[in-house]
Order: C-alpha cells, then sequence, then structure tokens
C-alpha cells in the first residue's frame, strides 16, 4: 500500500548546502534507497547518491538516516511512521563531494598501511594448510564489507578530525586483528605497529562499530579487546615480557 | 521545497571543514540520552552506597555471615569472629585520629577490577565522561587521547585488577560455604543469607570468568588452537560467557549490594536471618 512520505535530505557540497523537504511516494516493501531513487527519477535529476548492489553487500550506499550511520538499501520504509519526516544526511565523519556521496579515501591510505600478509618464505603457492579452528575468528573479520559505518560513527575522527592523521580506525584494527590471528602471517610486530602506528590505544571502547556494523561483525569485543590484550601482552604487562625474556616465547618481541 | 540554510558556527568534529553543512550535533530522534542517564544514575547511587558502607565500619558481621564488602576482614579492629583465616595483616590503622575501615583495604581491589572492567569503560565514557555520550552524537570536547597517555594509559593494567579479584572471588565463596553453619558455628544449616552470599559468589565467579581479558589469558592470546585443543575448548567456553560479561557486570554489582544490604540489616537487628533447616 502506497504512502507519502517526508524526507529531509542533505543537498550541498564540501562549500555549501542544507537539508531540503521532499515529500514522496512510498510503497510497501521498499527500503530507504527506493525513495531516493524515486526523488532523484521524480524531482531532484541532480540528487546524488552511490549505491551498487542494493542488497547489503556492496557497502556502496552509506548514509545517515535520522541520524544513525546506516545502509541505505538495508533500511525498510517500513520502520518510520507515517507521520515522521525522516532525515537523511552523507555521512558526517567524512569529507562531502555532492548530496550524499562522500569522499571516503581516508579509508583507503589507511587501508594501505597495514601491512599485507606475509606466509613463511619456503610455502610455495598451494601449499598453505590451515585447520578450520585456526582461522574461524580470520573468517569473522572476513565478512567486512568496507561500508565504513564503522569508521564513520567512530567518535575517535568523527568529533576529532586532528586525530585522522594517527588513528587507522575499527574497520583496520579488525584488519590487523585478522592478519595478528592468522596462522601462517610472519609478521610478529602486529601488535606494536597497531599500537604506536595505527593508533589502537586510541580507541576506549565504547562500541559504536559493532552496534552499526551491517554484517553484525562483533568488532569490539573479537577484535579491538583482544587486540588491546595483545597489545598488553608485549608492551604492558612486567610478567609477560619477564616470560618473554627467560623461556622466548612466540609472539613476545 | 526551500532549502534549509543553517548557521555553522563550530569548526571541528562535525563541523570540520569539508563535512556537510549541517547545523546540528545529532539528528538522531530516538531517545539516545536516556541509557547513559540510567548508567550514570545506576552507578551514581552504587558509589554512594558503597562508599557510605565501606566508611561506616560496622555492621558488616553477624555470624555466620559477612559483608563482602568487608571480607576478607584482615585489620585488627574487624569485629570479634569476622577476621579472616589468613590473618590480620594490615592491624589497626588511624588516620586523624579515626580508626580506619577495614573495607577500605579490599574494595581498592574489586574497584580497580570494575574500573578498568573493558564493559565499564564503555559505560562510564559515555554516561560520565559523554565521549561520546550515544553513537553518533558529538561529544563536548575539544581534545582527545584515549588511552594512550596518563592517566588512562592504566587501564592496560586491567589483567592484575583480574587477578585481585579472582583472589578475592575465592575468599567470598569460603564466605559462602561457611555460611552453610548456624550462628553458634554448627554445620548444615542453611539460611536466607546461606542463599544470599551464594549467589553473590556465583554473580562474582560468572562476571570474572566472562571477563575479556580471562578469555584471552585462557587461549585467545594463541595463534594456533589447533595446537592447544583443551585451551581452545576453555577459549570457546569461555566465549560464550564473554557474550553475557555486560549482564553478569550488573547482575554481579546489584549481587554485592544487596548481599552487604542483607547482612547489613540482619547485624543491625532490623530482620532476622530465617534459617530454612
Amino acid at each position: 500500500m502506497a504512502r507519502t512520505m517526508k524526507l529531509r535530505i542533505f543537498r550541498g557540497n564540501s562549500k555549501d548546502g542544507g537539508l531540503q523537504d521532499v515529500s514522496v511516494e512510498a510503497n510497501e516493501g521498499e527500503v530507504i534507497l527506493d525513495v531516493i531513487h524515486r526523488v532523484q527519477a521524480e524531482q531532484i535529476g541532480d540528487l546524488a547518491v552511490r549505491w551498487n548492489c542494493k542488497a547489503g553487500k556492496c557497502g556502496s550506499c552509506s548514509v545517515e538516516i535520522n541520524g544513525k550511520p546506516r545502509l541505505a538499501c538495508m533500511t525498510q520504509v517500513a520502520s518510520f511512521d507515517e507521520a515522521e519526516t525522516v532525515t537523511i544526511t552523507p555521512l558526517r565523519a567524512f569529507p562531502v563531494i555532492k548530496d550524499l556521496v562522500t569522499d571516503v579515501s581516508f579509508n583507503y591510505k589507511k587501508a594501505m598501511e597495514v601491512r599485507a600478509y606475509e606466509p613463511p618464505a619456503d610455502l610455495k603457492p598451494g601449499e598453505a594448510r590451515m585447520q578450520q579452528i585456526d582461522v574461524e575468528r580470520s573468517q569473522e573479520f572476513r565478512k567486512c564489507i568496507e561500508c565504513f559505518l564503522c569508521q564513520d560513527t567512530c567518535h575517535v575522527i568523527r568529533d576529532h578530525e586532528e586525530n585522522k592523521k594517527s588513528f587507522a580506525g575499527p574497520r583496520f584494527f579488525i584488519r590487523l586483528a585478522e592478519l595478528d590471528m592468522h596462522p601462517l602471517d610472519t609478521i610478529r610486530n602486529r601488535k606494536q605497529s597497531a599500537q604506536e602506528e595505527h593508533g589502537l590505544g586510541m580507541c576506549n571502547i565504547t562500541k559504536c562499530c559493532t552496534e552499526v556494523c551491517p554484517e553484525h561483525i562483533r568488532i569490539t569485543d573479537n577484535a579491538i579487546i583482544p587486540m588491546k590484550e595483545r597489545v598488553v601482552d608485549v608492551k604492558y604487562d612486567p610478567l609477560r615480557w619477564l616470560g618473554s625474556v627467560i623461556r622466548k616465547r612466540e609472539g613476545i618481541n | 521545497m526551500a532549502i534549509d540554510s543553517e548557521t555553522k558556527t563550530s569548526k571541528t568534529g562535525v563541523f570540520s571543514q569539508g563535512r556537510a553543512k549541517l547545523a546540528a550535533r545529532t539528528y538522531r530522534t530516538d531517545k539516545w540520552w536516556i541509557q547513559p542517564a540510567i548508567t550514570a544514575g545506576v552507578l551514581f547511587l552504587f558509589i554512594v552506597y558503597a562508599t557510605y558502607r565501606a566508611f561506616e565500619n560496622g555492621k558488616y558481621f553477624a555470624a555466620p555471615l559477612i559483608s563482602p564488602f568487608y571480607s576478607p576482614c584482615l585489620a585488627q579492629n574487624c569485629v570479634k569472629g569476622s577476621t579472616s583465616f589468613v590473618g590480620t595483616f594490615f592491624g589497626t590503622w588511624h588516620v586523624f585520629g579515626m580508626t580506619v575501615s577495614p573495607s577500605l583495604f579490599i574494595l581498592i581491589f574489586p574497584l580497580a577490577f570494575r574500573m578498568t572492567c573493558y564493559y565499564y569503560r564503555k559505560s562510564y565514557y559515555r554516561s560520565f565522561w559523554m565521549s561520546p555520550p550515544a553513537c553518533a552524537v558529538a561529544e563536548p570536547h575539544k581534545k582527545y587521547t584515549g588511552e594512550t597517555r596518563a592517566p588512562l594509559i592504566i587501564q592496560n593494567g586491567h589483567r592484575y585488577a583480574f587477578y585481585a579479584g579472582l583472589v578475592l572471588n575465592v575468599f567470598l565463596t569460603i564466605d559462602a560455604v561457611q555460611a552453610f553453619r548456624n550462628a553458634q558455628g554448627q554445620w548444615g544449616h542453611m539460611s536466607v543469607g546461606t542463599l544470599v552470599l551464594t549467589a553473590n559468589a556465583s554473580f562474582l565467579w560468572l562476571y570474572s570468568a566472562s571477563c575479556h581479558t580471562c578469555r584471552h589469558t585462557i587461549g585467545g592470546r594463541l595463534r594456533n588452537f589447533s595446537a592447544h585443543p583443551i585451551r581452545y575448548k576453555l577459549w570457546s567456553w569461555v566465549s560464550v560467557l564473554n557474550h553475557k560479561h555486560q549482564e553478569f557486570a550488573w547482575i554481579s554489582l546489584f549481587g554485592v549490594a544487596f548481599a552487604d544490604f542483607y547482612v547489613r540489616q540482619v547485624s543491625g537487628g532490623s530482620i532476622r536471618n530465617l534459617y530454612f533447616f
């Protein structure tokens, strides 16, 4: 059954802009991306919105809906009251290009700063063998669709632009955790670099990244906190340090 | 369709140059402030009650029950019968002519455990420090360095507070076992107080066992689970509990306050410790 939906959509660029009121038809079963497309088709031809799969798997249509970072293609119209005015803005942690499209290149720069997986030198292609229980932790992190909602909601960079230089953000903490837990990765100083180069210590575990993740990755509990504990092992725990000196434990270097 | 031109004054955070020119600190329409407000209120009440009880220095023992705020009682000025079996290491301290409450010697450890707990950190950073008050709600602070420098870098010592907490759990479990006696010290009895102290010890063990540091120590730090099957199994169990760490944190907090309150009321004569047998 069709209904009229009241929207306030951000229109503008990095220099200027504001919220524009729009009324648009919405049908049963539709998602916010559908009504944005209808606005684009019928009312505002140059409304900019980034999208691709419309199935919650490409991570392109990240916006903020009523102030919450969400995928437009996974947010049901039915979840809002008919009388409600729904505000749709671009991600507010990143520079806006036009309307609902933001420049997320910050994340690609941070991705390049993470050293890639490095297998043992004598391991030939096709020879890698790992047991399922050794890779299942990392597999959770591989579900990431790089929508960057976690990056957007993280107050460390959202509320403090100056921290972008020294803070990689939750998306890359799960990448670091994935690599540090990888049974065949040979790089042994990922814990130290997580703390010293990627700003893990700036995270104060408020779990917003976990709350917004559309893939329901338990970012804080399964990646960030385990990485913080691993950092403690090598940097802040005198007994572990002593143990590493005496027994030369793996990973404590 | 009019464009809503809004005045922008601040230049930081969501108002930084290049970001969408939006005036509000948040566009959330839900009641995002309720949760941090409730958390702040409950934690504040607990702090007030615990502080009062720690300094009250009385009404903490009614044989065979001892309040968890005073156990183990390690000072010489502990009331008769409440002294811990391990001795009175601390003697009797006086500050400005007043006797120091035995509670103060031990409460520092559970306080440190909860203050550095990963769950409570989330709670109080949000509700007391508003960093941030809620997700996608701009925080009021101009600068932020997280847990990279003093004093918050001390949060990295959580595992030592965890170990201390385990020791206290042992004492409180012994208290629960000793509550299976009557007031004359004879075994084989059970009262409401027995249930209260047993529940308190159980909740504290669940809170400790579900701790993120426990999960890491027991197996999380390993790279190859397949080489350590027993630790992997233990890690799997602790991971199940870890999902409920938040719930255990609250239940154990209420549990310890209630256990203390119950012992206080029995000790003060307000209520009678009802015996089942």
